[in-house]
Protein backbone atom coordinates (compact mmCIF):
# COMPACT_ATOMS: atom_id res chain seq x y z
CA UNK A 1 0.00 0.00 0.00
CA UNK A 2 2.60 2.60 1.08
CA UNK A 3 4.04 1.95 -2.73
CA UNK A 4 1.00 2.23 -4.35
CA UNK A 5 0.72 5.41 -2.14
CA UNK A 6 4.29 6.77 -3.01
CA UNK A 7 3.81 6.42 -6.86
CA UNK A 8 0.24 8.01 -6.53
CA UNK A 9 2.29 11.25 -5.05
CA UNK A 10 4.77 11.73 -7.12
CA UNK A 11 2.57 11.12 -10.27
CA UNK A 12 0.55 13.68 -8.70
CA UNK A 13 3.88 15.72 -8.01
CA UNK A 14 4.79 15.76 -11.34
CA UNK A 15 1.82 16.72 -12.88
CA UNK A 16 2.02 20.05 -10.60
CA UNK A 17 5.17 20.80 -12.04
CA UNK A 18 3.92 19.97 -15.99
CA UNK A 19 1.52 23.09 -14.79
CA UNK A 20 -1.24 20.98 -15.12
CA UNK A 21 -3.51 23.59 -12.60
CA UNK A 22 -3.26 26.24 -14.78
CA UNK A 23 -6.00 24.96 -16.65
CA UNK A 24 -7.91 25.85 -13.43
CA UNK A 25 -7.08 29.32 -13.56
CA UNK A 26 -8.39 29.36 -17.58
CA UNK A 27 -11.38 27.48 -16.43
CA UNK A 28 -12.28 30.13 -14.05
CA UNK A 29 -11.36 32.90 -16.64
CA UNK A 30 -13.91 30.99 -19.08
CA UNK A 31 -16.77 31.31 -16.78
CA UNK A 32 -16.36 34.31 -14.78
CA UNK A 33 -16.13 35.75 -18.79
CA UNK A 34 -18.71 34.03 -20.49
CA UNK A 35 -21.15 34.51 -17.47
CA UNK A 36 -20.66 38.54 -18.47
CA UNK A 37 -20.49 37.99 -22.07
CA UNK A 38 -23.61 35.73 -22.35
CA UNK A 39 -25.81 38.63 -20.33
CA UNK A 40 -24.78 40.25 -23.60
CA UNK A 41 -25.42 38.29 -26.23
CA UNK A 42 -28.35 35.90 -25.31
CA UNK A 43 -32.62 36.31 -24.42
CA UNK A 44 -32.37 35.08 -21.19
CA UNK A 45 -31.17 32.02 -20.00
CA UNK A 46 -27.58 32.92 -18.91
CA UNK A 47 -27.67 30.56 -15.65
CA UNK A 48 -28.59 27.97 -17.99
CA UNK A 49 -25.66 28.30 -20.23
CA UNK A 50 -23.13 29.04 -17.15
CA UNK A 51 -24.58 25.48 -15.93
CA UNK A 52 -23.40 23.35 -19.39
CA UNK A 53 -20.70 25.49 -20.11
CA UNK A 54 -19.26 24.45 -16.62
CA UNK A 55 -20.39 21.32 -16.94
CA UNK A 56 -19.15 20.64 -20.57
CA UNK A 57 -15.75 22.59 -19.54
CA UNK A 58 -15.35 20.14 -16.57
CA UNK A 59 -15.72 17.34 -19.16
CA UNK A 60 -13.38 18.63 -21.70
CA UNK A 61 -10.57 19.84 -18.93
CA UNK A 62 -10.91 16.37 -17.28
CA UNK A 63 -10.78 14.76 -20.84
CA UNK A 64 -7.53 16.43 -22.03
CA UNK A 65 -5.79 15.79 -18.53
CA UNK A 66 -6.92 11.97 -18.30
CA UNK A 67 -5.96 11.57 -22.00
CA UNK A 68 -2.67 13.51 -22.47
CA UNK A 69 -1.41 12.81 -18.83
CA UNK A 70 -2.46 8.91 -18.83
CA UNK A 71 -0.56 8.03 -22.34
CA UNK A 72 2.38 8.95 -20.66
CA UNK A 73 1.76 7.26 -17.16
CA UNK A 74 3.63 3.96 -18.37
CA UNK A 75 5.29 4.88 -21.93
CA UNK A 76 7.08 7.95 -20.55
CA UNK A 77 8.59 6.06 -17.75
CA UNK A 78 9.54 3.40 -20.53
CA UNK A 79 11.52 6.26 -22.93
CA UNK A 80 13.02 7.94 -20.15
CA UNK A 81 14.49 4.52 -18.95
CA UNK A 82 13.29 5.58 -15.73
CA UNK A 83 11.27 2.27 -15.08
CA UNK A 84 14.61 0.41 -14.33
CA UNK A 85 15.51 2.08 -11.07
CA UNK A 86 11.36 2.16 -9.86
CA UNK A 87 11.07 -1.55 -10.60
CA UNK A 88 14.08 -2.83 -8.84
CA UNK A 89 12.97 -0.91 -5.60
CA UNK A 90 10.00 -2.40 -3.49
CA UNK A 91 7.54 -1.46 -6.09
CA UNK A 92 5.84 -4.61 -7.93
CA UNK A 93 4.50 -4.22 -11.40
CA UNK A 94 0.52 -4.21 -10.18
CA UNK A 95 1.75 -1.91 -7.40
CA UNK A 96 3.39 0.49 -10.08
CA UNK A 97 -0.02 0.86 -12.33
CA UNK A 98 -2.07 0.96 -9.63
CA UNK A 99 0.15 3.95 -8.32
CA UNK A 100 0.27 5.02 -11.72
CA UNK A 101 -3.50 5.13 -11.79
CA UNK A 102 -4.52 6.86 -8.31
CA UNK A 103 -2.35 9.57 -9.16
CA UNK A 104 -3.71 10.69 -12.22
CA UNK A 105 -7.29 9.98 -10.43
CA UNK A 106 -6.04 11.88 -7.48
CA UNK A 107 -4.88 14.89 -10.46
CA UNK A 108 -8.28 14.57 -12.11
CA UNK A 109 -9.83 15.02 -8.20
CA UNK A 110 -8.49 17.88 -7.18
CA UNK A 111 -8.91 19.62 -10.74
CA UNK A 112 -12.55 18.35 -10.64
CA UNK A 113 -12.72 19.59 -6.93
CA UNK A 114 -11.37 23.32 -7.74
CA UNK A 115 -13.53 23.26 -10.63
CA UNK A 116 -16.72 22.46 -9.20
CA UNK A 117 -16.15 25.25 -6.76
CA UNK A 118 -15.62 27.79 -9.20
CA UNK A 119 -18.93 26.73 -11.07
CA UNK A 120 -20.72 26.96 -7.74
CA UNK A 121 -19.32 30.01 -7.24
CA UNK A 122 -20.22 31.94 -10.41
CA UNK A 123 -23.55 30.28 -10.48
CA UNK A 124 -23.81 31.75 -6.59
CA UNK A 125 -23.04 35.03 -7.57
CA UNK A 126 -25.35 34.80 -10.75
CA UNK A 127 -28.47 33.98 -8.48
CA UNK A 128 -27.64 36.49 -5.74
CA UNK A 129 -27.45 39.00 -8.92
CA UNK A 130 -30.77 38.32 -10.25
CA UNK A 131 -34.13 39.51 -8.55
CA UNK A 132 -36.37 36.93 -7.12
CA UNK A 133 -38.93 36.96 -9.87
CA UNK A 134 -36.01 36.28 -12.22
CA UNK A 135 -34.85 33.36 -10.45
CA UNK A 136 -38.57 32.22 -10.10
CA UNK A 137 -38.57 31.78 -14.19
CA UNK A 138 -35.62 29.43 -13.91
CA UNK A 139 -35.80 25.36 -14.76
CA UNK A 140 -33.81 24.76 -11.95
CA UNK A 141 -31.66 26.95 -9.06
CA UNK A 142 -28.47 28.66 -9.75
CA UNK A 143 -26.37 26.80 -7.22
CA UNK A 144 -28.58 23.56 -7.36
CA UNK A 145 -27.10 20.35 -5.64
CA UNK A 146 -28.51 18.41 -8.41
CA UNK A 147 -25.44 19.45 -10.19
CA UNK A 148 -23.32 17.36 -8.42
CA UNK A 149 -24.72 14.00 -9.73
CA UNK A 150 -23.30 15.18 -13.04
CA UNK A 151 -20.33 16.06 -11.74
CA UNK A 152 -20.06 13.25 -10.19
CA UNK A 153 -20.68 11.03 -13.50
CA UNK A 154 -18.02 13.27 -15.57
CA UNK A 155 -15.74 12.14 -12.61
CA UNK A 156 -16.36 8.23 -13.34
CA UNK A 157 -15.98 9.09 -16.86
CA UNK A 158 -12.98 10.71 -16.52
CA UNK A 159 -11.42 7.87 -14.04
CA UNK A 160 -12.55 5.33 -16.90
CA UNK A 161 -11.01 7.20 -19.82
CA UNK A 162 -8.03 7.24 -17.67
CA UNK A 163 -7.72 3.60 -17.00
CA UNK A 164 -8.47 3.03 -21.20
CA UNK A 165 -5.05 5.47 -21.50
CA UNK A 166 -3.11 3.34 -19.06
CA UNK A 167 -4.33 0.39 -20.36
CA UNK A 168 -2.63 1.33 -23.77
CA UNK A 169 0.08 3.34 -22.04
CA UNK A 170 1.15 -0.22 -21.31
CA UNK A 171 2.10 -1.54 -24.78
CA UNK A 172 2.38 1.20 -26.81
CA UNK A 173 4.03 4.63 -27.41
CA UNK A 174 2.66 8.28 -26.50
CA UNK A 175 0.75 8.58 -30.03
CA UNK A 176 -0.17 5.38 -30.82
CA UNK A 177 -1.77 5.75 -26.84
CA UNK A 178 -3.45 9.21 -27.35
CA UNK A 179 -5.01 8.14 -31.33
CA UNK A 180 -6.43 4.28 -29.42
CA UNK A 181 -7.73 6.32 -26.16
CA UNK A 182 -9.36 9.43 -28.12
CA UNK A 183 -11.19 6.68 -30.17
CA UNK A 184 -12.23 4.17 -28.20
CA UNK A 185 -13.94 7.95 -26.08
CA UNK A 186 -15.59 8.81 -29.41
CA UNK A 187 -16.83 4.90 -30.26
CA UNK A 188 -17.81 5.39 -26.30
CA UNK A 189 -20.04 7.92 -26.98
CA UNK A 190 -21.84 6.47 -30.00
CA UNK A 191 -22.16 2.90 -28.72
CA UNK A 192 -25.70 2.96 -27.59
CA UNK A 193 -26.31 2.96 -31.03
CA UNK A 194 -25.14 -1.03 -31.66
CA UNK A 195 -28.10 -1.93 -29.64
CA UNK A 196 -30.30 -1.15 -32.16
CA UNK A 197 -28.76 -2.01 -34.48
CA UNK A 198 -31.34 -4.93 -35.70
CA UNK A 199 -33.11 -1.65 -36.61
CA UNK A 200 -30.80 -0.55 -39.35
CA UNK A 201 -29.78 -4.13 -40.92
CA UNK A 202 -30.74 -7.35 -41.03
CA UNK A 203 -28.04 -9.49 -40.97
CA UNK A 204 -28.26 -11.80 -38.21
CA UNK A 205 -24.36 -11.74 -37.76
CA UNK A 206 -24.02 -8.29 -38.44
CA UNK A 207 -26.85 -7.54 -35.38
CA UNK A 208 -24.91 -10.11 -32.90
CA UNK A 209 -22.07 -8.25 -33.60
CA UNK A 210 -23.28 -5.20 -32.89
CA UNK A 211 -24.63 -6.46 -29.70
CA UNK A 212 -21.38 -8.07 -28.43
CA UNK A 213 -19.57 -4.60 -29.56
CA UNK A 214 -22.05 -2.66 -27.20
CA UNK A 215 -21.39 -4.96 -24.16
CA UNK A 216 -17.36 -5.13 -24.65
CA UNK A 217 -17.26 -1.23 -25.69
CA UNK A 218 -17.34 1.07 -22.72
CA UNK A 219 -20.46 3.02 -22.44
CA UNK A 220 -20.03 6.50 -22.39
CA UNK A 221 -23.31 8.11 -22.70
CA UNK A 222 -24.60 6.48 -19.69
CA UNK A 223 -22.34 8.99 -17.84
CA UNK A 224 -24.00 12.29 -19.33
CA UNK A 225 -26.97 13.25 -17.38
CA UNK A 226 -26.07 17.09 -17.50
CA UNK A 227 -28.79 18.33 -19.71
CA UNK A 228 -31.18 16.43 -16.89
CA UNK A 229 -29.65 18.25 -14.42
CA UNK A 230 -29.48 21.21 -15.53
CA UNK A 231 -33.09 21.24 -16.22
CA UNK A 232 -33.99 20.29 -12.63
CA UNK A 233 -35.08 17.16 -14.20
CA UNK A 234 -34.63 13.81 -11.43
CA UNK A 235 -31.95 11.38 -11.99
CA UNK A 236 -32.54 8.33 -9.71
CA UNK A 237 -30.37 7.28 -7.23
CA UNK A 238 -30.44 4.00 -8.87
CA UNK A 239 -29.21 5.17 -11.64
CA UNK A 240 -26.46 6.67 -10.27
CA UNK A 241 -25.69 3.53 -8.66
CA UNK A 242 -25.92 1.11 -11.52
CA UNK A 243 -23.89 3.68 -13.74
CA UNK A 244 -21.21 3.79 -10.76
CA UNK A 245 -21.32 -0.40 -10.36
CA UNK A 246 -20.86 0.21 -14.07
CA UNK A 247 -17.99 2.02 -14.32
CA UNK A 248 -16.46 0.35 -11.09
CA UNK A 249 -16.02 -3.04 -12.99
CA UNK A 250 -15.10 -1.92 -16.25
CA UNK A 251 -11.97 0.33 -14.80
CA UNK A 252 -11.22 -3.03 -12.75
CA UNK A 253 -11.43 -5.10 -16.05
CA UNK A 254 -9.06 -2.04 -17.48
CA UNK A 255 -6.35 -1.78 -14.44
CA UNK A 256 -6.49 -5.79 -14.58
CA UNK A 257 -5.67 -5.85 -18.08
CA UNK A 258 -2.98 -3.35 -18.11
CA UNK A 259 -0.99 -5.48 -14.76
CA UNK A 260 -1.20 -8.40 -17.01
CA UNK A 261 0.08 -6.90 -19.96
CA UNK A 262 2.96 -4.66 -18.21
CA UNK A 263 3.59 -7.79 -15.89
CA UNK A 264 4.46 -10.18 -18.93
CA UNK A 265 6.74 -7.18 -20.53
CA UNK A 266 10.40 -7.09 -21.24
CA UNK A 267 12.41 -4.40 -20.79
CA UNK A 268 15.50 -5.29 -22.33
CA UNK B 1 24.63 41.86 -24.33
CA UNK B 2 24.21 40.11 -21.32
CA UNK B 3 21.52 37.29 -21.04
CA UNK B 4 19.04 40.19 -19.30
CA UNK B 5 19.34 41.93 -22.09
CA UNK B 6 18.81 39.63 -24.98
CA UNK B 7 15.91 38.17 -22.58
CA UNK B 8 14.29 41.63 -23.09
CA UNK B 9 14.90 42.85 -26.42
CA UNK B 10 13.26 39.41 -27.56
CA UNK B 11 10.19 39.98 -25.83
CA UNK B 12 10.03 43.68 -26.74
CA UNK B 13 10.43 41.59 -30.40
CA UNK B 14 7.68 39.71 -29.46
CA UNK B 15 5.76 42.73 -28.53
CA UNK B 16 6.80 44.45 -31.55
CA UNK B 17 5.68 41.42 -34.11
CA UNK B 18 2.37 41.44 -32.18
CA UNK B 19 1.82 44.95 -32.73
CA UNK B 20 3.13 44.52 -36.69
CA UNK B 21 0.48 41.86 -37.13
CA UNK B 22 -2.34 43.70 -35.52
CA UNK B 23 -1.92 46.80 -37.76
CA UNK B 24 -1.50 44.89 -40.74
CA UNK B 25 -4.88 42.92 -39.90
CA UNK B 26 -6.98 46.66 -39.27
CA UNK B 27 -5.24 47.80 -42.31
CA UNK B 28 -5.99 44.43 -44.24
CA UNK B 29 -9.82 44.99 -43.35
CA UNK B 30 -9.88 48.78 -44.26
CA UNK B 31 -8.53 47.78 -47.54
CA UNK B 32 -10.14 44.42 -48.53
CA UNK B 33 -13.61 44.43 -45.95
CA UNK B 34 -15.24 41.35 -45.72
CA UNK B 35 -18.90 40.43 -45.80
CA UNK B 36 -19.34 39.51 -41.75
CA UNK B 37 -23.08 39.15 -42.90
CA UNK B 38 -22.55 36.39 -45.20
CA UNK B 39 -20.63 34.66 -42.56
CA UNK B 40 -22.52 34.96 -40.22
CA UNK B 41 -25.65 33.69 -42.12
CA UNK B 42 -24.24 29.97 -42.82
CA UNK B 43 -25.88 27.06 -41.09
CA UNK B 44 -22.79 24.32 -42.15
CA UNK B 45 -25.23 21.41 -40.30
CA UNK B 46 -29.05 21.78 -41.53
CA UNK B 47 -29.72 17.76 -39.71
CA UNK B 48 -30.33 17.92 -36.15
CA UNK B 49 -29.22 14.66 -36.04
CA UNK B 50 -26.42 14.86 -37.62
CA UNK B 51 -25.55 17.80 -35.27
CA UNK B 52 -26.60 15.62 -32.31
CA UNK B 53 -24.20 12.83 -32.97
CA UNK B 54 -21.37 15.57 -33.62
CA UNK B 55 -22.08 17.08 -30.25
CA UNK B 56 -20.97 13.97 -28.35
CA UNK B 57 -22.15 14.27 -24.92
CA UNK B 58 -21.93 17.89 -25.14
CA UNK B 59 -25.43 18.51 -26.55
CA UNK B 60 -26.61 21.07 -24.36
CA UNK B 61 -23.69 23.23 -24.66
CA UNK B 62 -24.51 23.20 -28.20
CA UNK B 63 -27.50 23.52 -28.34
CA UNK B 64 -26.83 26.63 -26.22
CA UNK B 65 -24.10 27.79 -29.05
CA UNK B 66 -27.80 27.84 -31.37
CA UNK B 67 -29.69 29.62 -29.35
CA UNK B 68 -27.01 32.37 -29.11
CA UNK B 69 -26.25 31.77 -32.58
CA UNK B 70 -30.46 32.61 -33.41
CA UNK B 71 -30.98 35.34 -31.16
CA UNK B 72 -28.07 37.06 -32.99
CA UNK B 73 -29.63 36.00 -36.40
CA UNK B 74 -33.20 37.52 -35.57
CA UNK B 75 -31.85 40.24 -34.30
CA UNK B 76 -29.48 41.28 -36.63
CA UNK B 77 -31.69 41.03 -39.62
CA UNK B 78 -34.54 42.20 -37.52
CA UNK B 79 -32.49 45.89 -36.42
CA UNK B 80 -30.97 45.92 -40.03
CA UNK B 81 -31.25 48.80 -41.82
CA UNK B 82 -34.28 49.65 -43.77
CA UNK B 83 -32.53 49.34 -47.20
CA UNK B 84 -31.63 46.18 -46.67
CA UNK B 85 -34.06 43.16 -47.18
CA UNK B 86 -34.73 41.41 -44.22
CA UNK B 87 -33.28 37.61 -43.92
CA UNK B 88 -35.04 35.49 -41.88
CA UNK B 89 -34.76 31.90 -43.78
CA UNK B 90 -32.09 30.40 -41.41
CA UNK B 91 -34.21 31.12 -38.01
CA UNK B 92 -36.50 27.96 -38.07
CA UNK B 93 -33.51 25.57 -38.90
CA UNK B 94 -31.48 27.16 -36.18
CA UNK B 95 -34.61 26.79 -33.67
CA UNK B 96 -34.93 23.39 -34.97
CA UNK B 97 -31.09 21.95 -34.32
CA UNK B 98 -31.35 24.15 -30.88
CA UNK B 99 -34.69 22.16 -29.58
CA UNK B 100 -33.88 18.90 -31.10
CA UNK B 101 -29.93 19.20 -29.49
CA UNK B 102 -31.97 20.22 -26.20
CA UNK B 103 -35.37 19.08 -26.22
CA UNK B 104 -36.13 20.96 -22.35
CA UNK B 105 -34.80 23.87 -24.09
CA UNK B 106 -37.83 25.69 -22.62
CA UNK B 107 -37.21 29.55 -23.79
CA UNK B 108 -36.17 28.36 -27.47
CA UNK B 109 -39.64 27.22 -27.71
CA UNK B 110 -41.29 29.99 -26.20
CA UNK B 111 -39.35 33.19 -27.41
CA UNK B 112 -38.42 31.11 -30.88
CA UNK B 113 -42.27 31.12 -31.45
CA UNK B 114 -42.56 34.62 -30.99
CA UNK B 115 -39.87 34.93 -33.57
CA UNK B 116 -41.31 33.09 -35.73
CA UNK B 117 -44.29 34.23 -36.11
CA UNK B 118 -43.48 38.18 -35.88
CA UNK B 119 -44.91 39.97 -39.54
CA UNK B 120 -42.56 40.83 -42.22
CA UNK B 121 -39.92 43.06 -41.73
CA UNK B 122 -40.05 42.35 -37.86
CA UNK B 123 -40.06 38.71 -38.72
CA UNK B 124 -40.30 35.83 -40.94
CA UNK B 125 -44.32 35.72 -40.23
CA UNK B 126 -43.97 32.34 -40.39
CA UNK B 127 -46.37 31.30 -37.81
CA UNK B 128 -47.19 27.57 -38.97
CA UNK B 129 -43.20 27.22 -38.27
CA UNK B 130 -43.77 28.89 -34.71
CA UNK B 131 -47.21 26.25 -33.92
CA UNK B 132 -44.85 23.38 -35.58
CA UNK B 133 -42.04 24.57 -32.81
CA UNK B 134 -44.50 24.61 -30.11
CA UNK B 135 -45.87 21.46 -31.17
CA UNK B 136 -42.50 20.06 -30.97
CA UNK B 137 -42.15 21.34 -27.17
CA UNK B 138 -45.39 20.13 -26.30
CA UNK B 139 -44.11 16.57 -27.39
CA UNK B 140 -41.29 16.89 -25.35
CA UNK B 141 -42.97 18.34 -22.34
CA UNK B 142 -46.54 17.23 -22.48
CA UNK B 143 -46.92 19.28 -18.79
CA UNK B 144 -45.90 22.85 -20.04
CA UNK B 145 -49.16 24.44 -20.37
CA UNK B 146 -47.37 27.72 -21.17
CA UNK B 147 -46.98 26.61 -25.09
CA UNK B 148 -50.31 26.08 -25.25
CA UNK B 149 -51.26 29.76 -24.45
CA UNK B 150 -48.54 30.33 -26.97
CA UNK B 151 -50.03 28.69 -29.59
CA UNK B 152 -53.00 30.44 -28.74
CA UNK B 153 -51.39 33.82 -29.19
CA UNK B 154 -49.91 32.64 -32.61
CA UNK B 155 -53.46 32.38 -33.18
CA UNK B 156 -54.38 35.13 -31.96
CA UNK B 157 -52.47 37.87 -32.82
CA UNK B 158 -50.96 36.35 -36.31
CA UNK B 159 -53.93 34.70 -37.69
CA UNK B 160 -56.75 35.94 -36.17
CA UNK B 161 -58.16 32.57 -36.12
CA UNK B 162 -60.26 33.09 -33.01
CA UNK B 163 -61.85 29.44 -32.69
CA UNK B 164 -57.86 27.92 -33.11
CA UNK B 165 -56.58 30.14 -30.25
CA UNK B 166 -59.59 29.42 -27.91
CA UNK B 167 -59.06 25.82 -28.45
CA UNK B 168 -55.26 26.10 -27.32
CA UNK B 169 -56.25 27.83 -24.48
CA UNK B 170 -58.80 25.36 -23.65
CA UNK B 171 -56.62 22.43 -23.77
CA UNK B 172 -54.04 24.24 -21.85
CA UNK B 173 -56.43 24.91 -19.28
CA UNK B 174 -57.18 21.57 -18.71
CA UNK B 175 -53.67 20.62 -17.41
CA UNK B 176 -53.00 20.44 -13.92
CA UNK B 177 -50.32 22.90 -13.46
CA UNK B 178 -52.50 25.63 -15.61
CA UNK B 179 -53.21 29.15 -14.24
CA UNK B 180 -56.24 29.51 -13.10
CA UNK B 181 -57.40 32.37 -15.46
CA UNK B 182 -56.56 30.08 -18.47
CA UNK B 183 -60.64 28.93 -18.33
CA UNK B 184 -62.11 32.06 -18.37
CA UNK B 185 -59.27 33.10 -21.20
CA UNK B 186 -60.79 30.14 -23.67
CA UNK B 187 -64.23 31.26 -22.34
CA UNK B 188 -63.86 35.14 -23.80
CA UNK B 189 -61.56 34.43 -26.70
CA UNK B 190 -64.48 31.73 -28.21
CA UNK B 191 -67.21 34.38 -27.18
CA UNK B 192 -65.45 37.72 -28.62
CA UNK B 193 -63.13 37.01 -30.49
CA UNK B 194 -61.08 40.13 -31.92
CA UNK B 195 -62.00 42.53 -28.95
CA UNK B 196 -59.78 44.61 -27.18
CA UNK B 197 -60.71 43.25 -23.50
CA UNK B 198 -59.05 39.63 -24.27
CA UNK B 199 -56.47 41.44 -26.24
CA UNK B 200 -55.89 43.50 -23.22
CA UNK B 201 -55.98 40.39 -20.79
CA UNK B 202 -53.38 38.45 -22.97
CA UNK B 203 -50.94 40.79 -23.39
CA UNK B 204 -50.87 41.66 -19.23
CA UNK B 205 -49.88 37.90 -18.85
CA UNK B 206 -46.66 38.90 -20.64
CA UNK B 207 -45.89 42.28 -18.27
CA UNK B 208 -45.24 39.32 -15.69
CA UNK B 209 -42.44 38.12 -18.11
CA UNK B 210 -38.79 38.19 -17.02
CA UNK B 211 -37.21 39.26 -20.09
CA UNK B 212 -37.11 42.81 -20.25
CA UNK B 213 -37.88 43.07 -24.25
CA UNK B 214 -40.57 40.99 -23.90
CA UNK B 215 -41.94 43.28 -21.43
CA UNK B 216 -41.31 46.26 -23.64
CA UNK B 217 -43.45 44.69 -26.15
CA UNK B 218 -45.90 43.97 -24.00
CA UNK B 219 -45.83 47.99 -22.80
CA UNK B 220 -46.42 49.15 -26.39
CA UNK B 221 -49.10 46.62 -27.44
CA UNK B 222 -51.22 47.69 -24.12
CA UNK B 223 -50.32 51.67 -24.82
CA UNK B 224 -51.54 50.89 -28.62
CA UNK B 225 -55.08 49.17 -27.34
CA UNK B 226 -55.57 52.37 -24.65
CA UNK B 227 -55.32 54.84 -27.78
CA UNK B 228 -57.16 52.84 -30.05
CA UNK B 229 -59.69 53.45 -26.73
CA UNK B 230 -58.58 57.02 -26.56
CA UNK B 231 -59.41 57.31 -30.31
CA UNK B 232 -63.00 55.61 -30.52
CA UNK B 233 -63.68 58.23 -27.47
CA UNK B 234 -62.48 61.19 -29.30
CA UNK B 235 -64.66 60.64 -32.53
CA UNK B 236 -67.49 60.40 -29.95
CA UNK B 237 -66.69 63.76 -28.57
CA UNK B 238 -65.90 64.90 -32.95
CA UNK B 239 -69.48 63.49 -33.42
CA UNK B 240 -71.42 64.94 -30.66
CA UNK B 241 -69.84 68.36 -31.03
CA UNK B 242 -69.78 69.22 -34.93
CA UNK B 243 -68.07 72.58 -35.70
CA UNK B 244 -69.75 75.32 -37.15
CA UNK B 245 -71.44 75.13 -40.38
CA UNK B 246 -68.38 75.63 -42.80
CA UNK B 247 -65.80 75.09 -40.82
CA UNK B 248 -63.00 71.99 -40.49
CA UNK B 249 -62.92 69.35 -37.64
CA UNK B 250 -59.83 70.83 -35.10
CA UNK B 251 -58.76 70.53 -32.11
CA UNK B 252 -57.85 74.19 -31.61
CA UNK B 253 -62.08 74.96 -31.99
CA UNK B 254 -63.00 71.95 -29.69
CA UNK B 255 -60.63 73.64 -27.31
CA UNK B 256 -61.86 76.68 -27.93
CA UNK B 257 -65.82 76.10 -27.37
CA UNK B 258 -64.47 74.54 -24.40
CA UNK B 259 -64.79 70.77 -25.12
CA UNK B 260 -61.44 69.43 -24.70
CA UNK B 261 -59.17 71.15 -22.14
CA UNK B 262 -56.04 70.77 -24.30
CA UNK B 263 -54.84 68.96 -27.41
CA UNK B 264 -55.26 65.43 -27.12
CA UNK B 265 -51.92 62.89 -26.85
CA UNK B 266 -51.71 59.36 -26.87
CA UNK B 267 -49.99 57.67 -24.77
CA UNK B 268 -46.23 58.61 -25.67
CA UNK B 269 -47.33 62.32 -25.32
CA UNK B 270 -47.87 62.57 -29.48
CA UNK B 271 -50.44 64.73 -30.29
CA UNK B 272 -53.68 63.13 -32.03
CA UNK B 273 -54.31 64.04 -35.78
CA UNK B 274 -58.42 65.03 -37.24
CA UNK B 275 -59.12 64.57 -40.52
CA UNK B 276 -60.49 68.20 -41.35
CA UNK B 277 -63.01 67.00 -43.34
CA UNK B 278 -64.48 63.48 -41.97
CA UNK B 279 -63.60 64.54 -38.35
CA UNK B 280 -61.66 60.81 -37.97
CA UNK B 281 -59.29 60.27 -35.21
CA UNK B 282 -55.60 59.42 -36.38
CA UNK B 283 -52.57 58.18 -34.77
CA UNK B 284 -49.93 61.09 -35.79
CA UNK B 285 -47.12 59.71 -38.39
CA UNK B 286 -44.91 60.38 -35.95
CA UNK B 287 -46.16 58.59 -33.14
CA UNK B 288 -44.04 55.88 -31.81
CA UNK B 289 -46.57 53.39 -31.71
CA UNK B 290 -47.23 53.28 -35.56
CA UNK B 291 -48.19 50.90 -37.27
CA UNK B 292 -51.22 49.98 -34.67
CA UNK B 293 -52.25 46.43 -35.02
CA UNK B 294 -55.21 44.88 -36.92
CA UNK B 295 -58.16 45.99 -35.03
CA UNK B 296 -61.65 45.01 -36.94
CA UNK B 297 -63.48 47.26 -34.47
CA UNK B 298 -62.36 50.38 -35.68
CA UNK B 299 -61.96 48.64 -39.44
CA UNK B 300 -65.43 48.06 -39.43
CA UNK B 301 -65.92 52.34 -39.11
Amino acid sequence: MHAIRSVAVNVFKESVRDRVPYNLVLFAVLLISSSYLLGQLTAGQDVKIVKDLGLSATAVFGLFIAVFIGIGLVSKEVERRSIYPLLAKPVSRPQFIAGKYAGLVLTLAVNVAVMTIALYVVLGYMSWMEPAAVRASWDAPGPDPRLLKAIALIFLELMLVTAIALFFSTFSGPLLSAALTLGLYIVGQFNADLKNFDRVVNSKTAIWLARGAYHVLPDLSAFDVKTQVVHGLPVSSGYMLATTGYAAVYIAALLLGAVAIFSRRDFK
Amino acid sequence: MTATARHAALVAAACAALGAAVALQLARDRWYPRSDIQAAEILYVRSPAAMQRLALDHDSLLADVYWIRAVQYYGGNRLAPQLRKHHYELLYPMLDITTSLDPHFNIAYRFGAIFLSEEYPGGPGRSDQAIALLRKGLAARPDKWQYYLDAGFVNYFHLHDYRAAADWFSRGARLPNAPNWMPPLAAATLAKGNDRASSRFLWRQLLDSDQAWLRNAATRALQQLDALDQMDRLEEIVRRYPPPMGQPHSWIGLIRRGVLAGLPVDPTRTPYDIDPETGRVALSPSSSLNPMPFDTARQAR
